[in-house]
C-alpha cells in the first residue's frame, strides 16, 4: 500500500494510471492553449493549418499580434504596475504584522491575530464590494463634507491596489510569520548586551535573518495580485488588469492572440518562479 | 521437537549490497531467540522478510512447516512490536489491541472478552480507555506487545523496543517481557543490538554481522566459547592482544604479544606456528596476585585507576610496555588495599584465553 | 523622552499602526458599510432609510434564493468531488511514489495554479466548445457524427469548478500525510488489516486536519468565484456571486447587491464555523 510494503501489480499499475490521467487533467488545457497559439487560422480551434507566429508578431488589418496589440499590452503594464505597488505595500505592512503578533504581546491580540486570518476565509467578490461601497461612503463624505473630490475614492488604479493589498498582506504576514517562529531570540539578545539598539538588533540580526522569506513574499504578492481577478473586478475604472482585459474579450468571443498572451503568462510566470525557487535555494545554502 | 520457524539459506540483495547472505536458522516452539548485531548489519532486513515486508532473493521460509513465500503480511501468523511501536494514536488503548480481532471479523462479545484478559496479563486492566498519549514509556510498551499477543500469533517478532527506554526501565522490562514470554510460551523472535538483552532474554541467540550469521548458541555457550573473534569482542567485554603463535603443543599453544610478553592459551582455529593471531582473554578471568602460580600465565603491571563500580568494579592497569588491561575486582573485600600506583602480579589460566586466526 | 526609553514602546506602536490602519481601514470599516448598506433603502420619496426591504426581496423573489440555493449545494458538491479526486492523489504523491519523484510530483502539481483562473478556463472553453478541440477528435474517430455542446452545462462547471480549487484541497493533505508515520501502516497489516480497513482506520482519522482545512478553503473559493461559473455554466447556472454583479453593476442597486453580498459572507462564516466545530479545530490552526 505504501513505499515500504510489497504491493501487488493490479495496485500499483491501476495507481499510476489513476494518476496519469489526473496530470493529463491539470495539463490538458493549458497544453491546448499553447498549441493553438501557433494555428495559422483565425479562430482558436483545429483543425491544424501550419504554424505561424502571426498572433505574436503580425500587425495587418486582418491579424493583430499581441506585441503589437495596444490594448491588451497596456492592460499587462496596468497590471505590472498593480503588482509592484501591491506587492511592496503588503510586504512592509506583513513585516510589521510578523513582528507584531510573534514578538509583541498585547490585549486583544488573540482577536486582532483573528480578524487578520479573515481574508483567507471572505470571498474576494465580497472583499471587493464591500471596498467598493466603503470607498464610495468615504467619497461622498469627504465631498459633502469639505467639497473635495477625491480620486482614491473611485474605482481605479489605486483603489484596486488597495483592494489587492487588503487580502494579499494576509498571505505575506503568515509568510513571514512562519520564517520569523524559527528565529532564536538569543542572537537579538546577545546583540542587545553587545551595544546595539532596538532598531539596529532588527535592521542588523532579524531583517537579515528574514531576507528569504521577505523575497518570496514579494513574489508571491506579485503573482497573486497579477492573477487576481474577484476582488478587481469591482474595483477597475478605465484602467483593466490583464485579467479582466482578458475576461471582457473571452466573454464576447475569441482570438488566438488569447491563446498568445496566455502561453507568454505561462512561460513568465514559469521563470518567475525558478528564479525564485533558484533564489531560496542559494540563500538556504549560504 | 517442534520447529515453528525455519529459514533456509536467505538471501537479499538490495541492489549492489547484500543486506542478507545465505542465512538459515531454526527456532523451536515456545522458544526465545534473539539476533544480536551491530546495526546495519542486516538484521531489521532479515525480521521485515518474517514479517513480510520484505521479499527474499533467494531462499524459503517456512512458518511451521507452511511456506511463506508469496503470503502477504496480514495474512501471516507473525505479529511484529515495531520499534517505535506504532500504536495508533487516533484509537483508545482498547480500540488498538481489538484492531486486530476487528480485522479477523470475530464478533464484538468474544472481543472484549480477550481485550479485558490480554490488559489483565500485562498488568493494565484499568487502561483501556485511555488515549495513547496518557500512557508511559512502558506502558506503551506493555500494550504494543498485547496488540499483538491478543491474536494468539505463531510467532511475536519484536523489534528493539526496549531502544527508546530509559535505563532503569529497560532493565525492569527485560525482566517482564522474559517472564511474560515463558507464562504465554509463544515464540519470540527478538532483535537487538544490546547484547545484555539478548543474554538475559534469550534461550538462543544468533549473532549477526555482514549478513550472515556468526554464532547461534545459548547465552553461555556464545559467552563461554565464542566461535569467532566478531562474537568474541561484541559479546561481553574482553582485553585483545595481537600476537604470534610461537609453539604448538597437544591442545595448547605458545604465543607472543606484540609487546613481547609469551602466554600460553588455547586456539579455536588450527594454526601454525608464525601465525598472526587475536587473543581475547574475559577480565574476569584474571587473578589478582595469585597464591598457587602452577600452570598460570603470570605478567606484572602497575594499577593505573580503580573503577568503583559496586559488583562490576574492575582495575584499569598497564604493563610495562604501556598496554592497558581491565581486570575484575571482586568485592569481597579481600583486595581493598589496592591503590592506585600499586605494583601487582597477574595470572591467568591457559583454559581461560582464547586464539582467533587474524583476519587480514 | 521617559515614555521613548520605556522598553518596546516606540517599536510596539511602528509595527501596530500600519496593521490597525490595514485591518480598520480595509476589512473592519468596510464590512460594517456593509452591513448597514444592506440595511437602507429608497422609500417611496426616493430617500435612503433603515429598511429590511432588501433581505425581503431575497427571500420573496424566487430566483434569488434558488440561486443561493444552488450556489450552496453545487459548492458542497465540488468539495466533496474534489476531496474525492485528491486524497487518491495526494497519498500517491505522498507515500506510493518513490522519495525522488516526489519532489518533481509537487512542482507538476503547482505549476498550473501559478497562470491566472482566466487562462486555465480559457483552456477548458477552447478543449470543450461545440467547435473545440475534444469534439474534433471525437468527429475524426468517428465516435460522434454531429458536435456536442460540452460546455454551458451543470457537470461541466462543477467539473471547472473542482479543476480552479483542486491545489488548495491537495496540498495541505499532502502534508498531513507526510507527516503519517509508515510503521502505522505497517503495522495494521501486521495485525491483519487491508488496504481499505487501514485507509478508513488509519490514514484518514490522521488526515482529519488536512481534509477539514483543503475543505475549508475550497468551499470558500468556490461559493465567490465568478469566472468560472460565468464562463463555463450555462444561462440556467446561475451563481449567486453573479447576481451580486448584476446588482453592483447591471442594476446599479448597491443596497440589494450589499443585502446579497452579506448574506453570502455569512453562509460562508456560518459552513466554515460548523466545519471547525465538527472537526473540533481552531481556525488559526487550520489555514497556518
Amino acid at each position: 500500500m505504501i513505499r515500504s510494503l510489497p504491493n501487488p501489480r493490479w495496485y500499483k499499475s491501476g495507481y499510476s494510471i489513476f494518476v496519469a490521467c489526473f496530470f493529463i487533467f491539470l495539463f490538458a488545457p493549458l497544453l491546448v492553449t499553447c498549441v493553438l497559439a501557433f494555428n495559422n487560422s483565425n479562430f482558436p480551434s483545429l483543425p491544424w493549418y501550419g504554424a505561424t507566429l502571426d498572433w505574436f508578431f503580425a500587425n495587418t488589418p486582418d491579424r493583430v499580434g499581441i506585441f503589437h496589440d495596444a490594448n491588451n499590452l497596456r492592460s499587462i503594464m496596468t497590471s505590472i504596475q498593480t503588482a509592484f505597488f501591491v506587492s511592496i505595500l503588503s510586504v512592509t505592512v506583513g513585516t510589521c504584522a510578523a513582528f507584531l503578533f510573534e514578538q509583541e504581546d498585547f490585549r486583544f491580540k488573540q482577536q486582532l491575530y483573528f480578524i487578520m486570518l479573515a481574508p483567507l476565509v471572505i470571498p474576494g467578490v465580497i472583499l471587493g464590494i464591500s471596498l467598493l461601497l466603503a470607498s464610495n461612503t468615504a467619497g461622498m463624505y469627504f465631498e459633502d463634507s469639505f467639497g473635495l473630490d477625491v480620486p482614491l475614492f473611485r474605482p481605479g488604479f489605486w483603489l484596486v491596489v488597495v483592494g489587492q493589498f487588503s487580502f494579499i498582506t494576509t498571505f505575506v504576514t503568515l509568510l513571514i510569520s512562519a520564517r520569523l517562529k524559527k528565529f532564536d531570540r538569543t542572537l537579538e539578545e546577545a546583540a542587545l548586551n553587545l551595544g546595539a539598539t532596538r532598531f539596529e538588533v532588527i535592521w542588523h540580526i532579524t531583517l537579515r535573518f528574514l531576507r528569504p522569506a521577505i523575497v518570496s513574499g514579494l513574489a508571491v504578492s506579485f503573482l497573486m495580485s497579477f492573477e487576481n481577478f474577484n476582488t478587481t473586478l469591482f474595483l477597475v475604472g478605465s484602467e483593466p488588469t490583464l485579467p479582466i482585459n482578458l475576461y471582457l474579450q473571452v466573454r464576447d468571443g475569441s482570438t488566438p492572440v488569447i491563446n498568445a498572451i496566455s502561453l507568454l503568462l505561462m512561460l513568465g510566470t514559469s521563470v518567475f518562479i525558478a528564479i525564485n525557487l533558484l533564489a531560496s535555494k542559494k540563500s538556504a545554502e549560504s | 521437537m517442534n520447529i515453528d520457524l525455519s529459514a533456509k539459506d536467505i538471501v537479499k540483495k538490495f541492489g549492489a549490497l547484500t543486506a542478507v547472505n545465505n542465512i538459515s536458522f531454526d527456532v523451536p516452539k515456545g522458544s526465545f531467540f534473539s539476533i544480536l548485531g551491530p546495526s546495519g548489519c542486516g538484521k531489521t532486513t532479515l525480521l521485515r522478510m518474517i514479517a513480510g515486508f520484505d521479499h527474499p532473493t533467494s531462499g524459503s521460509l517456512k512458518i511451521c512447516g507452511r511456506d511463506m513465500l508469496g503470503i502477504a503480511p496480514n495474512k501471516r501468523p507473525v505479529n511484529l512490536v515495531f520499534q517505535h511501536l506504532a500504536l495508533f494514536p487516533m484509537m483508545n488503548v482498547s480500540e488498538n489491541i481489538a484492531f486486530g480481532l476487528h480485522r479477523r471479523g470475530v464478533d464484538k462479545q468474544t472481543i472484549q472478552k480477550k481485550v479485558h484478559e490480554i490488559l489483565e496479563r500485562v498488568g493494565l486492566p484499568e487502561y483501556a480507555n485511555k488515549r495513547i498519549d496518557q500512557l508511559s514509556g512502558g506502558q506503551k510498551q506493555r500494550i504494543a506487545i498485547a496488540r499483538c499477543l491478543v491474536l494468539d500469533p505463531t510467532v511475536l517478532l519484536l523489534d528493539e523496543p526496549l531502544g527508546a527506554l530509559d535505563l532503569k526501565l529497560r532493565e525492569q522490562m527485560k525482566v517482564e517481557l522474559k517472564k511474560l514470554q515463558s507464562e504465554v510460551g509463544t515464540t519470540f523472535i527478538y532483535i537487538t543490538h544490546d547484547q545484555s538483552e539478548a543474554l538475559v532474554m534469550s534461550d538462543s541467540v544468533a549473532v549477526m554481522q555482514n549478513g550472515v550469521f556468526e554464532q547461534i548458541a545459548s547465552p553461555r555457550e556464545l559467552y563461554a566459547e565464542p566461535a569467532t573473534s566478531f562474537v568474541a569482542s561484541f559479546v561481553g567485554d574482553n582485553n585483545t592482544w595481537s600476537a604470534t603463535v610461537s609453539g604448538i603443543e597437544n591442545d595448547c599453544i605458545a604465543v607472543e604479544t606484540d609487546s613481547n610478553l609469551h602466554f600460553k592459551t588455547r586456539s579455536k582455529d588450527n594454526v601454525s606456528i608464525g601465525q598472526k593471531v587475536d587473543l581475547f582473554l574475559r577480565p574476569e578471568a584474571i587473578v589478582i596476585n595469585p597464591h598457587d602460580v602452577s600452570g598460570l600465565n603470570l605478567l606484572q603491571v602497575t594499577v593505573k585507576a580503580v573503577l568503583f563500580d559496586g559488583a562490576n568494579s574492575r582495575l584499569l592497569t598497564v604493563t610495562k610496555a604501556g598496554r592497558e588491561l581491565t581486570v575484575s575486582l571482586p568485592q569481597n573485600r579481600q583486595y581493598d588495599y589496592i591503590q592506585k600506583g600499586d605494583r601487582i602480579s597477574l595470572g591467568w589460566s591457559p583454559e581461560s584465553g582464547i586464539c582467533f586466526k587474524r583476519e587480514e | 523622552m521617559t515614555a521613548f526609553t520605556k522598553k518596546k514602546s516606540l517599536l510596539f506602536w511602528l509595527f501596530l499602526a500600519p496593521v490597525i490602519g490595514w485591518l480598520g481601514l480595509l476589512i473592519i470599516i468596510p464590512h460594517i458599510d456593509l452591513l448597514i448598506m444592506s440595511l437602507k433603502a429608497e422609500n417611496d420619496m426616493g430617500d435612503l432609510v433603515w429598511s429590511t426591504a432588501n433581505y425581503m426581496e431575497f427571500f420573496r423573489e424566487p430566483i434569488y434564493w434558488v440561486t443561493f440555493v444552488r450556489t450552496a449545494l453545487y459548492s458542497v458538491i465540488t468539495t466533496v468531488v474534489t476531496l474525492m479526486i485528491s486524497f487518491p492523489i495526494a497519498f500517491y504523491i505522498a507515500k506510493v511514489a518513490s522519495n525522488k519523484l516526489r519532489g518533481a510530483y509537487v512542482i507538476l502539481l503547482l505549476l498550473p495554479f501559478w497562470v491566472s483562473e482566466l487562462v486555465r478556463v480559457y483552456g477548458w472553453m477552447i478543449l470543450l466548445r461545440e467547435s473545440g478541440v475534444l469534439n474534433f477528435f471525437l468527429l475524426k474517430l468517428g465516435i460522434i457524427t454531429t458536435p456536442i455542446e460540452m460546455l454551458y452545462n451543470d457537470a461541466t462547471m462543477i467539473m471547472g469548478l473542482v479543476y480552479s480549487s483542486m491545489l488548495f484541497m491537495v496540498v495541505p493533505l499532502i502534508s498531513v500525510m507526510e507527516s503519517l508515520d509508515d510503521s502505522l501502516v505497517e503495522a495494521s497489516f501486521d495485525l491483519g488489516g487491508g488496504v481499505i480497513s487501514t485507509t478508513w482506520n488509519i490514514i484518514i482519522p490522521h488526515a482529519k486536519p488536512g481534509i477539514t482545512s483543503g475543505c475549508i478553503v475550497v468551499f470558500m473559493l468556490s461559493l465567490g468565484n465568478y469566472l468560472t461559473p460565468n464562463l463555463m455554466g450555462g444561462k440556467n447556472s446561475l451563481w449567486f456571486t453573479e447576481q451580486i454583479y448584476n446588482q453592483f453593476i447591471a442594476s446599479f442597486n448597491w443596497n440589494q447587491g450589499a443585502a446579497f453580498g452579506f448574506l453570502l459572507l455569512l453562509l460562508s462564516s456560518l459552513i466554515i464555523w460548523f466545519g471547525l466545530k465538527v472537526t473540533k479545530q481552531t481556525l488559526g490552526k487550520v489555514v497556518a
